[in-house]
């Protein structure tokens, strides 16, 4: 049994933070991640970042976790480590590898384990060609394999776009980009870069079926009327061998499920998304969340909800209070910064209702 | 149209050009950002502190003119690649314009290339008169052209040439 | 299918060849590779069957999670070869989707 004050799950900007936070404050930490290469979303991303120039925008993807990386000497960092179980009396179990199983008690947890992709239904969606987003990102940026020659883009939000981006700078045709909603959910600074490379944002569209035998061959596409239905008539097939979901995320709570979080159903942060106070503690008081598990967001604030875990778990843990509590205030206020304008009005909804929420009827544990 | 398509509109970006005076009098920053979202790298690159965000990183930049020389530094540190150069002044009949480029092939000084709209639709033929790829530019290239002058607000990108992989 | 050659962020060096077999067939990956990526870049697609339509399944997460690339590897069924790395002589079959012998 390995014990530990704080372990942090996933090492993805949020987990990064809150390791690199509760350290600095003199909290032993242990880190497990899954992956080979610590840095989670963001060691597939070749673009520029967005965001404040505090938390490392206009730095590529790729680059940043090095930066969060530089004060970690003081964590303790499992890579290639999957925590595969979260139980009441306080242990967690893990694997390295394929089959070294361990067991881990720590006093605290801070769940950063990020979101996983949205599927969508349509004929043909099963065919070797149907890609997930993230998918076409690990071939293409991280082995260098070309994922195919002609790639139909689901879906004009911020990845759908950008994973288009990439595609072309990979050299790989993208055919459009369909989107069901009447207008474009990137950035459209990003939707810009596309437009002029000649790529067609069609809003308004949806994708009717994949075709082809063994693989994707071609795609129908069509326009979709104010109610969201196919117009007849309006079917188009394109010939492309990827057909690539940017649909969505939605936050990763098997774990916190398993232990039995409080959670709610709210559309605006991803789907169902673990109940948490002002600190980011969830309904289990020895269990705190951050970044995209606790609501899919961005990476600036994903790092801040990391720091703020960090520091509100260290707290409890003893750490110097005074320290502690003027990481916790300035985070919280630099995350109200980052959700100030309108493309944070979704997130201000969201937590709105989840903070308002905190009664019997989402208590899904009874 | 910009929202459902991502292609700005005339109206769109007439409203970011500077007055007709100080187009005339030196190359200027077209700052092409119409949304508010949280993002300030642009404020922290201009060494003539020329471009303001401001408290809230939500705002959409504004652009000082008299404080901007066009020095071109700014538009590889925007990560929407979202900035450009223009000077109308360049030689007669012909200005000059910067471009963010991140694609390969990276073109040549003294070839000409198709530049392109908004739209992606070729519009007329450009010559590359300067290419900047300095290390602190973080593998965005600065492609310098020289476009007829009715095209200066038009042209902001050029057509992907070379081949495609996976072919 | 192939390799980007060049690109204007990354590096992709050139990296030792790693060889394997697909179904009998000799093929090279390179270092760094995991099986599927392998696969792909050598153009295969298809990676398994489905149970009971036998429609084909290629990889959909990459990253481990969704059990679309479950193959048979080196006798080994329930391979997630999108995750796994390749590994010199490795032999790679492709399997029923659930990979044993069950009878329905
Ligand atoms: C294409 C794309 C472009 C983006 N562009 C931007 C941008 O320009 N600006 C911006 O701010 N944001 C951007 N984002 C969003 C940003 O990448 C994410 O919001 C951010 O990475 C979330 O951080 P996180 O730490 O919560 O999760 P992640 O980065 O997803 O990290 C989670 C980590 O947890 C690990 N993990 C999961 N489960 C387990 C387990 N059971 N055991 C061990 N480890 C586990 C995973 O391996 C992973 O490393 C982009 C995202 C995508 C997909
Ligand atoms: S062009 Fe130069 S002076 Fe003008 S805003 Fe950009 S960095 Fe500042
Ligand atoms: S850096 Fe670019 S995208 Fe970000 S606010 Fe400035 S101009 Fe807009
Ligand atoms: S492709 Fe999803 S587990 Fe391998």
């Amino acid at each position: 049994m390995v014990e530990t004050q704080l372990l942090v799950v996933g090492g993805g900007p949020a987990g990064l933070a809150a390791a690199s936070a509760a350290a600095s404050l003199g909290i032993e930490v242990l880190l497990a991640d899954e992956g080979l290469k610590l840095g989670g979303q963001l060691v597939k991303q070749t673009h520029k970042f967005f965001g404040s120039r505090e938390h490392h925008a206009g730095v590529r993807g790729i680059d940043i976790p090095n930066l969060l990386l530089e004060n970690q000497d003081k964590v303790n960092i499992m890579s290639n480590t999957t925590i595969i179980g979260c139980y009441e009396d306080g242990v967690l179990t893990a694997v390295t590898g394929e089959d070294q199983y361990f067991k881990i008690k720590p006093q605290r947890v801070v769940f950063a384990t990020g979101a996983s992709e949205k599927f969508l239904s349509f004929p043909g969606n099963d065919l070797p060609g149907v890609y997930g987003a993230g998918a076409v990102q690990t071939l293409m940026n991280q082995y260098g394999v070309v994922p195919g020659k002609r790639v139909l883009m689901i879906g004009a939000g911020n990845i759908g776009i950008i994973v288009s981006y990439q595609l072309l700078q990979a050299g790989i045709h993208v055919a459009a980009v369909v989107e069901a909603a009447p207008n474009i959910g990137a950035y459209l600074v990003h939707a810009s870069k596309l437009a002029r490379a000649g790529v067609p944002i069609l809003t308004r569209h949806t994708i009717v079926e994949a075709k082809g035998t063994d693989s994707v061959q071609s795609a129908v596409i069509a326009q979709l009327d104010e109610k969201w239905q196919v117009i007849p008539g309006t079917e188009k097939e394109l010939e492309v061998d990827v057909v690539c979901l940017a649909v969505g995320l939605s936050p990763v709570l098997d774990l916190l499920s398993q232990i039995g979080c409080r959670r709610k159903y709210i559309p605006e942060l991803g789907g169902d998304v673990p109940f948490r106070d002002k600190q980011l503690k969830t309904s289990i008081d020895w269990i705190y969340v951050a970044g995209d598990t606790a609501g899919v967001e961005e990476a600036s604030a994903a790092m801040v909800e990391g720091r703020l875990a960090g520091a509100a778990a260290a707290a409890q843990l003893g750490a110097d209070s005074t320290e502690a509590g003027k990481i916790i205030a300035s985070c919280q206020a630099s995350l109200d910064s980052l959700r100030r304008g309108p493309v944070g009005a979704k997130i201000r909804a969201g937590i709105a209702k989840l903070e308002g929420g905190c009664c019997k009827c989402l208590n899904h544990q009874a | 149209m910009l929202k459902s398509s991502g292609i700005a509109q005339k109206s769109d970006w007439e409203a970011k050009l500077p007055d007709v005076n100080r187009r005339k009098s030196g190359p200027y920053v077209v700052i092409e950002c119409y949304q508010k979202i949280p993002c300030n790298p642009c404020e922290g690159a201009c060494p003539n502190k020329a471009v303001t965000i401001g408290e809230d990183i939500n705002t959409i930049p504004c652009v000082e003119y008299g404080r901007c020389n066009g020095c071109g530094i700014c538009i590889s540190r925007c990560p929407g690649l979202a900035i450009f150069v223009v000077d109308e002044g360049f030689c007669p009949g012909f200005g000059k314009i910067l471009i963010p480029w991140e694609y390969l092939p990276l073109p040549t000084k003294g070839s000409v290339v198709a530049g392109v709209g908004r739209d992606g639709k070729e519009l007329c033929p450009a010559e590359v008169v300067e290419v900047r790829i300095a290390k602190n530019q973080d593998r965005t290239a600065v492609i310098g052209l020289k476009v007829p002058l009715d095209f200066v607000n038009q042209v902001r990108g050029i057509k992907l040439g070379g081949e495609e992989n996976g072919r | 299918m192939s390799r980007i050659s060049e690109h204007p962020i990354l590096k992709f060096e050139d990296k030792p060849v790693i060889n394997f077999t697909f179904e009998g067939r000799k093929l090279e990956g390179r270092q760094g590779d995991t099986i599927a990526s392998a696969l792909h870049a050598n153009g295969i697609m298809v990676l398994s069957h489905s149970r009971r339509n036998k429609r084909p399944r290629g990889f959909f997460c990459a990253i481990g999670k969704c059990s679309s690339c479950l193959m048979t590897v080196n006798g080994k069924a329930n391979v997630r070869t999108c995750v796994e790395p390749l590994v010199e002589g490795m032999e790679i079959l492709r399997q029923p989707a659930t990979g044993g012998e069950l009878k329905w």
